[in-house]
């Protein structure tokens, strides 16, 4: 059994004169433009022919997804806020379905720690400007004279960066460990019933049985945890605000 | 591969990192407690004043995932641990 855990690959690479590699596009933004385009054909197909009274289903499902977004941003930032519902809701829609995209067999954009890292860094721009911006640049920068406000100050997009990418990872890893696992448990079994063909196994336990673990780690944790990563901007929009 | 050929600085490293991955798994005892203890509390919450579940149960959430974060820098570790091989290149 040979188990190789790797990062996303480099799919186009530029290389330069001396063969060394000066710039290279990995999986992950292959995936995460795959993503960006679902999304788009999703909103062009949405809003679509919109009229004033909703005649369609689409125009009905559009306006129950922007309510629903509206209604979250009002309850958990205030009604000052309703600014930040694009973003809120981009961020949401990019993040739930690069982790649902590995349902399809692609690598998922979030067991990347770079885009996970992007996004949390791209909260903390946002956590910063708004921190700044209620209470002057001065007094932002007084309460760093107690150094431990620059650990938690730091703390923050990592643990967002490191939640994400552990949960989406960790459970890609765990789901790997189980095809290797039932790989060999059936060629142990091929070889009990006296198959001797060493050189082709159809896995039979690789039916079915990981579709379980699937529904946890990729269906559950890539929601929850999508919703685990808005809910937490949000709630520090709204603490920077303060 | 003899298993004389094991016992060199190599082994001994890959050696300490499988040891270390799981040393370091340990910190998921943590996160196990604190999100029992969450959920425990939401359940008797429920139980006790039905109505609040709409509200209560995406808080529980946020919090399990908070609670969790110490053990992801656990997993994180073991991870980096076991497929990045951080300390080879200190052989030469």
């Amino acid at each position: 059994m040979n188990l190789e855990v790797q990062g996303p690959k480099r799919m186009f690479s530029l290389i330069g004169e001396d063969g060394n590699i000066i710039f290279s596009i990995s999986e992950s933004v292959v995936t995460g433009w795959i993503v960006i385009l679902i999304v788009l054909a999703a909103c062009l197909i949405l809003t679509r022919n919109m009229q004033k009274v909703p005649a369609t289903k689409r125009q009905c499902a559009a306006e129950y997804i922007v309510k629903t977004v509206n209604g979250m941003i009002e309850s958990n930032m205030g009604r000052e806020c309703m600014a930040y519902a694009p973003y809120i809701a981009a961020v949401f829609t990019y993040i739930l379905l690069g982790s649902l995209i590995s349902m399809i067999g692609l690598r998922s954009i979030t067991s990347d720690i770079s885009v996970t890292g992007t996004l949390a860094v791209m909260t903390f721009v946002l956590i910063t400007y708004n921190k700044i911006s209620t209470q002057g640049i001065g007094k932002y920068l007084l309460s760093f004279v107690n150094p431990l406000n620059i650990i938690s100050e730091v703390a923050t997009p990592v643990s967002m960066a490191l939640r994400l990418f552990g949960n989406i990872a960790g459970g890609m890893i765990i789901t790997m460990i189980l095809y290797a696992a039932l790989g060999s448990a059936s060629a142990a079994v091929y070889r009990l019933i006296g198959f001797q063909a060493e050189t082709y196994y159809f896995n039979i336990f690789q039916i079915g049985i990981p579709a379980v673990l699937s529904i946890y780690f990729d269906l559950f944790s890539g929601a929850i945890q999508s919703y685990v990563f808005i809910m937490l901007t949000m709630i520090y929009i709204k603490m920077g605000r303060e | 591969m003899e298993n004389e050929a094991l016992l060199n600085a190599q082994g001994l490293v890959l050696a300490g990192q499988a040891i270390g991955a799981g040393l370091a798994m340990i910190a998921g005892i943590g996160p196990g407690i604190g999100e029992g203890y969450a959920v425990g509390k939401t359940i008797e919450t429920i139980g006790r004043q039905p109505e609040v579940k709409g509200s209560v149960t995406p808080t529980m959430f946020i919090g399990c995932a908070v609670a969790e974060t110490t053990g992801i820098y656990g997993l994180f570790v073991a991870i980096m641990l076991l497929f990045a091989n951080p300390f080879l290149k200190y052989l030469g």
